[in-house]
């Protein structure tokens, strides 16, 4: 049997290529999880409040958000509104608009459910103090959702690092890309080495997914 | 909007949505049989079993289908294992989704408290038969938002099966985009045909949640 | 006591170095109804436990009928029959209507016939007044149902000997003497019962023999529970028996 393609991976500069195309898929992923947290939080106040109209309109934008592939809003957003608007998006930029879009969403459930979880009575004797409706929820309501929403942040973060794989499919040079790149370059002087690539690949993302996932797991089981 | 054009495509998009569909199903009937086997080797805990189903579980969960994939269908060839595409498919989406599955049916077994166990034991029962009659079916009433979730979750990952030449929908509106270049044509039909697909389940889904949390505790 | 029904010698429990029981000895004859007090983690519930098999234990033996009962025996399940166990939380099973609840165990563990098995049912539902409660869920019911449920639940199976496990502990007090009042009459019926409680007026009333636990050990032990209640014999229990007063 031929070398199954490790050595392709220690070839010039190609692991360190490997690892920035790891990083590209990161970065994306922390900037739209950073921008779901602070819009999440927003959304889920809101959804946990009275107005009728603004429930109905996030019970449809998180059914939308729960039945299109991700993949499908990354291909309305970058195809699609270039050519209905005419601006110009980066590959970068539509893939940070699909996640937020995707983020904001779940988030704001996760907010609201941990929101409406929060007994009424603690509003009310909080609001017999005398504290504003901004003071309540500082002091009182969001520190008793931290516990219960930060695992299930962590959580969302390896969700979005694990969908960033789909950004390859718009033009990012990220991870599987480059990986693609890799194995083409190198066809005639080791055909196998998709093996040794996509199995590094594979372990590449597990590493970084599993211990943010094992934290959340952790986080999860000690703050219950 | 060219409607002429989106007649002439509806064709290859049916037969594109009957792949998918077909792929999807098998992928999640696969997943359920995988968790469900690998979620009672965990609760009974058997040995090596345990240790093999929980690395399969933790390396399923924390990669990405698409690499997954990548990994049956261009990896796999390299060592001698060479499998269609279409078995690549079904195979990717029911080893993600028996990892999923498998943690959701566990998760709803250790939610019954051990108390109903002792309790149907001191009734005499075995511990097979107070597993059976008793932790099981409050198990499975418990684990079904999740499930439903899951399977929602996998069919909207079919759409990375293009990546392994599939032509499922979203093959079919990449490549009339690239041929055509009638891109809001392909992709509002791509988006109807993806919600005639997923909006069945997703209803569906919710209607057996009521009607089980109704039988559960009674009207 | 040659024909104790149940009898437990020198019974150890311990989790890890923590002792529950320490060498517990108890016997309990047949009609005889025994009641257990003692201050709350005096291990009366584990007692409780550990003669239904629940619990490893860590030395000793309980007999039943003279025939050890062993938590990995294969017969288990049919020594567990002839032991009937009604626990604090009632703990029906929330996916079952009430008459499926009291059915489940005699059809799929004794293999009766369901209309047998009904028939028994609906009459002791009626004894407990509940037989027009039995196609609700448990979650219908009140607590104080509930129990009663549990009680039928358990004596349908025809059990030699009955546990009940400070069964009014979780109750409202309005519902305590609903579920007092079945057990009285069970008494009254001959039944063998083994209780845990902390209703002192009526382990004083139900009573033949009353047990006073303290740090695993029997520390009193009466035949005569008016005078057991009226004049304990050691400090302990006279200090105990005075919490229940204001």
């Amino acid at each position: 049997m031929q070398s199954l393609g490790l050595d392709v991976l220690f070839k010039g500069k190609n692991f360190v290529r490997l690892l920035g195309g790891l990083w590209v898929a990161v970065r994306i992923s922390l900037i739209s999880v950073a921008i779901s947290i602070a819009l999440g939080l927003i959304m889920g106040m809101l959804m946990a409040g009275k107005n009728r109209v603004l429930k109905a309109m996030f019970r449809v934008y998180l059914e939308i958000v729960r039945i299109m592939p991700q993949m499908v809003l990354l291909f309305v957003v970058y195809f699609g509104t270039t050519r209905v608007f005419g601006w110009n998006l980066s590959p970068e930029a539509s893939a940070i608009i699909v996640f937020s879009f995707w983020g904001v969403a779940e988030m704001g459930d996760l907010v609201r459910g941990a929101l409406v979880s929060i007994p009424r009575i603690q509003y009310e004797s909080a609001e017999a103090l005398g504290l504003t409706t901004a003071q309540v929820y500082l002091y009182v309501i969001l520190p008793q959702t931290f516990r219960r929403l930060v695992p299930l942040s962590i959580n969302l973060i390896t969700r979005m690092i694990k969908t960033t794989s789909l950004v390859m499919m718009i033009g990012i040079v990220e991870v599987l890309k480059v990986a693609q790149q890799i194995i083409e370059a190198n066809r005639r002087t080791s055909p196998n080495a998709a093996f040794g690539v996509f199995a590094t690949v594979f372990l590449l993302y597990f590493l970084i997914c599993w211990p943010i996932s094992r934290l959340a797991g952790y986080l999860e089981k000690r703050w219950a | 909007m060219d409607f002429e054009a989106m007649r002439e495509y509806l064709p290859l998009f049916k037969d594109a949505l009957a792949l998918t569909v077909r792929i999807g199903w098998q992928g999640v009937l696969l997943a359920f049989l995988i968790g469900i086997a690998c979620a009672i080797i965990q609760h009974m805990r058997l040995p090596v079993l345990r240790t093999v189903a929980a690395v399969y579980i933790e390396l399923f969960r924390n990669t990405p289908l698409l690499v997954q994939l990548f990994f049956l269908y261009f990896a796999l060839p390299k060592i001698g294992l060479r499998i269609s595409a279409e078995l690549c498919g079904v195979l990717g989406l029911g080893l993600l989704g028996g990892a999923y599955m498998a943690e959701t049916i566990r998760s709803g077994l250790e939610s019954i408290a051990p108390i109903q166990s002792e309790s149907a034991q001191s009734l005499g029962m075995t511990g097979m038969q107070a597993f059976r009659y008793v932790i099981l079916p409050q198990a499975v009433s418990r684990s079904v938002p999740g499930l439903i979730a899951n399977v929602i979750f996998l069919l909207k990952e079919t759409s990375v099966f293009s990546t392994v030449s599939l032509m499922d929908l979203m093959f079919t509106a990449k490549d009339l985009i690239g041929m055509y270049a009638k891109t809001m044509e392909c992709l509002t039909l791509l988006v109807v045909f993806y919600l005639i697909m997923l909006l069945p389940v997703s209803v569906l889904g919710s209607l057996v949640e009521r009607r089980l949390r109704h039988a559960e505790f009674g009207p | 006591m040659e024909n104790a029904l149940l009898e437990i010698k020198d019974l150890k429990k311990a989790y890890g170095e923590h002792v529950v029981l320490d060498d517990l000895s108890l016997a309990v004859n047949k009609g005889e109804v025994v009641v257990v007090i003692g201050p709350s983690g005096c291990g009366k519930s584990t007692l409780l436990r550990c003669i239904n098999a629940l619990e490893d234990i860590q030395g000793g033996q309980v007999l039943l009928d003279g025939q050890p009962v062993l938590r990995q025996a294969k017969n288990i399940s049919r020594t567990r029959q002839k032991i009937g166990m009604v626990f604090q939380s009632y703990d029906l099973f929330p996916h079952k209507t009430i008459l499926d609840n009291i059915l489940l165990a005699p059809m799929k563990v004794q293999k009766r016939p369901r209309a047998q098995a009904e028939a028994e049912a609906l009459e002791l539902l009626d004894r407990v007044g509940l037989a027009d409660r039995k196609d609700d869920y448990p979650r219908q019911l009140s607590g104080g149902q509930k129990q009663r449920i549990a009680i039928v639940r358990a004596l349908i199976m025809h059990p030699e000997i009955l546990l009940l496990d400070e069964i009014t502990a979780a109750l409202d007090p309005e519902m305590v003497h609903e579920v007092l009042q079945v057990v009285l009459d069970l008494a009254k019926n001959g039944s063998t019962m083994l209780i845990v409680t902390h209703e002192m007026t009526f382990a004083r009333a139900i009573a033949d023999r009353v047990l006073f636990l303290e740090g695993g050990r029997i520390v009193e032990e009466s035949a005569d529970p008016k005078a057991f209640f009226a004049r304990p014999a050691t400090e302990r229990a006279r200090q105990f028996l005075r919490t229940f007063e204001y």
